[in-house]
């Protein structure tokens, strides 16, 4: 293309249509949040299966687009972020209305409407599954606005999701996925007014840019995180624990461990540990070379990210066994122009020693003084009072103990709420200090009666507003004088046609779960 | 007229011309413009003089806002003054104008190839009007040439446009008045008879038949099941060219782009207004099928319009069918068709005896009332109620009804309200009247 004869900026490519995707979704989440319960879970369903059905193929496509991270674990991601997170709320019910007799009270769910989920590029497939499912079992619509560096993935992934919500019954348009995103597009996105929250997983310019929209956004700092071994801990399963972790996804989650700190009587048999485990401790000179590697000029050079350890020694010059996983890079100080103490999104994880673990709290403090604010942090230790001091200290809302930060903090091996959009509270400047849960999408009308005994509740049982549709919706707009002769090939909708197979997919799907576990365990 | 006595002390200012008052609006356009039109409006209780507009309102020059479901005919179809038709022949100005009809022109050639990708299937030469009538008459002369056939074949009550061949298509209150009906040469059969048609068409002397594909200023009679399609089948048969009138029903109204595509017939010529001009600069275009092109080659120059195609009115169009033809657009009007039939049904049930017939295909929308002149009460309330929405020009007893393709749900939830309540009220104006046909025979 020339240049353009024009001398005033056209509004850039795709801005329009992004408005006209948000207006598409307004008619999708009026229509959605009159669902009834039973109909919203085969939705619900029907999407996550279709995405699991996929999983391989999104995290091959997700690894060869974005040149990050390992598909196997991606694939284990993708389970958990589509079937994982329906089984999880499987029994919750975010749409009939809740009765309380006592209170006298009954709470009607209210989705918040049209749902803008912006996406990173570190983990992208599993954090577009995770929010769409999420706004489907709150009866949401929901936009989807990917990273540019992952844009091609997450708009098939979306995609596939949205066909297979739409057969089973959703409304049309409830998944949007924008295809060509840019700054214009997510600038004008997130500050339409028709858009009734923002969820934003992703780099700090852009949740704080969420944040300053005028609409109500749930946005999620980045994370930088500290791990305390101390004396009192298992340190053949913790060194196995921080190095899975720690080369989970070559390191790109915001919950990968970033600084381990170790108390110095315990130190030295625990790197042994870890070397068996895959490790390799970096002498002060292999150290130096692999910190210049990342931090060129004081920034991270993006091309390391989600790389192999294998990778980045052979980039630095350090020779290390073919089975090493997680590069280990000792410093004294973690202090801002240490950035060994800063997130590094790849397998090389900072090491500091310690005294006492007392010490070492103060060191995990001065970590998150850097960033990961509000995150999360890990502990390995049998010392309950340690573990409460760690955890009362740290600015972080959540510590994850005697396990893999990766997993834990994101609620795939702890019970926290399974998630791939980690809430940052207070500490991290975010409206919401849990992992997202289904809950952060729907608001409760509240009947509120007379609380004097006199005035008796009304008989609220068997009551619902909601209800399921007849048909696609929106019917299709055939001639007035057709509708009757069309109404036999309107009915396109009929439970018992998803519903027969679903047993089977659940179990093709348990049956995958299964198979990548083992992979995983193997690997 | 309480409404229009608020005015501001300083009169009507546009910077080009101004005014005192509206009533010297209403005065001047009687002297110097158009009598007829101007009296009828204050007689029929309509006494609209447009000043603002933007969206799908129009504000009297009172200040009365009015939510127009008139659109001109689909002319607003993406709303008044469209932020991105706006935008697009804003820039365009600094680069074009007119442009010079006898040479290729770069957006003449854009706009083609654009409505040729999304014509239904057969079509593939664009020539220009500069409005609809033109290019009604542009698809008469191309089918004479074609077939070198001069019967032209269209229903009773047909209208499509004002010109010279277009007007003799249609009814004969517009042709007579100018002596130009032309009956020899353009016969009128009923619609949807299928039979009467067949029997014009028996003779093979036809050369095309033109047809609406749903007859707006009748008052939209929906063609029954099949019936467009036997016409298409009869034509082949006898050797007519079928031309299809798509200026209201075109653009995404049916929810589809062309509603000729929703009966899967490929006509040999389309015609499309209107709409295609996003509401800023008239434009027509006329669509024909390679078939039909030979004149383009044996001269060219055969049809000569200064204005035809215009490139400020290419750019507008283009800009107008990109926005008609997103998924997005589609997918909202399905909502809104599916919205607004479902109250209206609601409505009906209401008043059973009153509001008795509802022809609807996509938003292209007449609601039929059970008296001789039911849509003048019902437009008369509706404008009363802040709705502007017309009656059928060709058959009073229906009002046009017609949302816009991007009308907001909240906006379509208000126009049904004051809908509701305005047919209510024309209601019991008429049956104080005492004059409801079919109410006295029950």
């Amino acid at each position: 293309m020339g240049a353009t004869v024009f001398e005033l900026p056209l509004e850039p490519a795709g801005v329009p249509r992004g408005r006209a995707m948000i207006e598409r979704a307004e008619w999708a989440a009026r229509a959605f949040a009159t669902y009834d319960a039973a109909t919203v879970a085969r939705i619900a369903d029907a999407a996550a299966q279709a995405a699991a059905q996929h999983a391989r193929e999104f995290a091959e496509a997700a690894v060869s687009e974005t040149g990050f991270g390992v598909v196997e674990h991606k694939v284990l991601k993708n389970i958990a972020c589509s079937t994982g997170i329906i089984e999880t709320y499987r029994g919750h019910d975010y749409v009939s209305p809740r009765i309380d007799e006592v209170a006298k009270i009954v709470e009607i769910p209210r989705p918040a409407g049209v749902v803008l989920a912006l996406t990173p590029s570190t983990n992208p497939v599993a954090t577009v599954l995770f929010n769409i499912v999420l706004a489907l079992i709150t009866r949401n619509a929901i936009v989807v606005c990917p990273h540019p560096y992952a844009k091609r993935v997450c708009a098939e992934a979306a995609r596939v999701m949205a066909e297979a919500a739409v057969a089973a019954g959703a409304p049309d348009g409830c998944i949007q996925v924008v295809d060509e995103p840019n700054i214009a597009l997510v600038d004008a996105l997130m500050t339409d007014e028709r858009t009734d929250v923002i969820l934003a997983t992703g780099g700090t310019a852009m949740v704080r840019a969420a944040y300053s929209s005028g609409n109500p956004a749930i946005g999620v700092g980045p994370g930088n995180v500290p791990v305390l071994v101390d004396r009192t801990a298992d340190l053949v399963r913790t060194a196995e624990r921080i190095i899975e972790s720690k080369s989970f996804d070559h390191s790109i989650l915001c919950t990968n461990e970033s600084v381990l700190i170790v108390e110095d009587v315990i130190a030295d048999r625990l790197l042994a540990e870890m070397r068996k485990a895959g490790g390799h401790v970096l002498d002060d000179s292999e150290r130096d070379r692999v910190r210049t590697l990342l931090f060129p000029n004081g920034h991270l050079d993006t091309r390391w990210i989600g790389k192999s350890a294998v990778e980045i020694a052979a980039a630095s010059e350090v020779t290390v066994p073919a089975r090493t996983r997680v590069l280990l890079a000792p410093f004294e100080l973690a202090v801002p122009e240490e950035m060994l103490a800063h997130e590094k999104l790849c397998p090389v994880l900072g090491v500091v020693r310690v005294p006492t673990a007392a010490r070492g709290i103060e060191v995990a403090k001065a970590v998150l003084r850097i960033s990961g604010a509000g995150h999360s942090a890990a502990i390995h230790s049998t010392d309950s009072a340690t573990v409460m001091d760690f955890a009362a200290a740290v600015r972080v809302l959540r510590v994850a103990v005697n396990v893999g930060n990766s997993l834990g903090s994101s609620g795939i091996q702890t019970n926290l709420a399974p998630a791939m959009t980690i809430g940052t509270g207070f500490f991290g400047r975010s409206s919401v200090g849990e992992n997202l849960e289904p809950r952060h999408l729907v608001n409760f009308t509240r009947i509120a009666y007379n609380a004097d005994d006199r005035e008796r509740m009304g008989d609220f049982s068997g009551l619902s507003p909601w209800q399921a549709p007849q048909g696609p919706v929106p019917a299709y707009p055939y001639a007035s004088n057709e509708r009757a002769a069309s109404v036999t090939h309107l009915a396109t909708v009929r439970p018992e046609a998803v519903g027969g197979s679903t047993d089977e997919l659940r179990e093709e799907i348990r049956r995958l779960i299964i198979d990548e576990l083992t992979n995983l365990m193997k690997g | 007229m309480s409404d229009d006595s608020i005015e501001p002390a300083g009169g009507f200012d546009y910077g080009a011309f101004s005014f005192a008052s509206k009533d010297e609006v209403l005065a001047k356009s009687k002297e110097f413009w158009n009598p007829g039109k101007t009296q009828f409006w204050i007689d029929t209780g309509v006494p609209l003089v447009i000043d603002r507009r933007e969206n799908y309102f129009l504000y009297d020059m009172s200040g009365k806002r009015l939510i127009d479901l008139h659109l001109n005919g689909g002319t607003y179809n993406l709303g008044h003054r469209n932020a991105e038709v706006v935008q697009a022949v804003t820039l365009a100005m600094q680069h074009f104008d007119v442009g010079n009809h006898h040479f290729p022109a770069l957006a003449r050639t854009a706009l083609a190839e654009a409505l040729i990708t999304s014509a239904p299937g057969g079509l593939s030469k664009v020539i220009y009007g500069s409005g609809g009538g033109e290019a009604i008459d542009i698809a008469i002369k191309t089918a004479r040439h074609t077939t070198q056939k001069r019967k032209i074949l269209s229903i009773v009550k047909a209208y499509h446009g004002h010109t010279g061949l277009a007007v003799a298509t249609g009814d004969e209150r517009f042709s007579n008045l100018f002596l130009s009906d032309r009956p020899e040469e353009f016969p009128h059969v009923p619609f949807n008879d299928l039979e009467a048609m067949e029997g014009v068409l028996r003779g093979r002397d036809i050369a095309a038949v033109i047809m609406e594909t749903i007859p707006a200023t009748y008052g939209f009679p929906l063609p029954e099941p099949g019936y467009l399609e036997s016409v298409k089948r009869l034509c082949e048969e006898y050797d007519a060219l079928y031309i299809a009138d798509e200026v209201q029903t075109g653009l995404m109204r049916t929810g589809e782009l062309w509603a000729i595509t929703k009966h899967g017939i490929e006509p040999d010529i389309m015609v499309t207004g209107k709409g295609i001009g996003g509401g800023m600069y008239p434009i027509a275009c006329v669509l024909i099928s390679e078939r039909c092109a030979g004149w383009l080659t044996e001269d060219g120059f055969g049809h000569i319009s200064t204005f035809g195609g215009a490139e400020l009115g290419c750019i507008a169009a283009l800009k107008a069918l990109e926005v008609c033809s997103r998924p997005e657009t589609r997918s909202m009007v399905h909502y809104i068709a599916d919205t607004v039939g479902q109250r209206l049904r609601a409505i009906a049930e209401v008043y059973p005896d009153w509001l008795v017939g509802i022809r609807q295909n996509g938003v292209v929308i007449g609601l039929e009332f059970n008296h001789p002149e039911g849509a003048k009460y019902v437009m008369k309330q509706l404008y009363e109620n802040g709705v502007w929405a017309i009656f059928s020009t060709l058959d009073p007893r229906v009002l046009q009804f017609k949302p816009g393709v991007l009308m907001k749900p909240e906006l379509v939830d208000e126009v049904l309200d004051r809908t509701e309540i305005a047919i209510g009220r024309a209601y019991r104006e008429v049956r104080g009247t005492n004059d409801l046909g079919r109410r006295r025979v029950a």
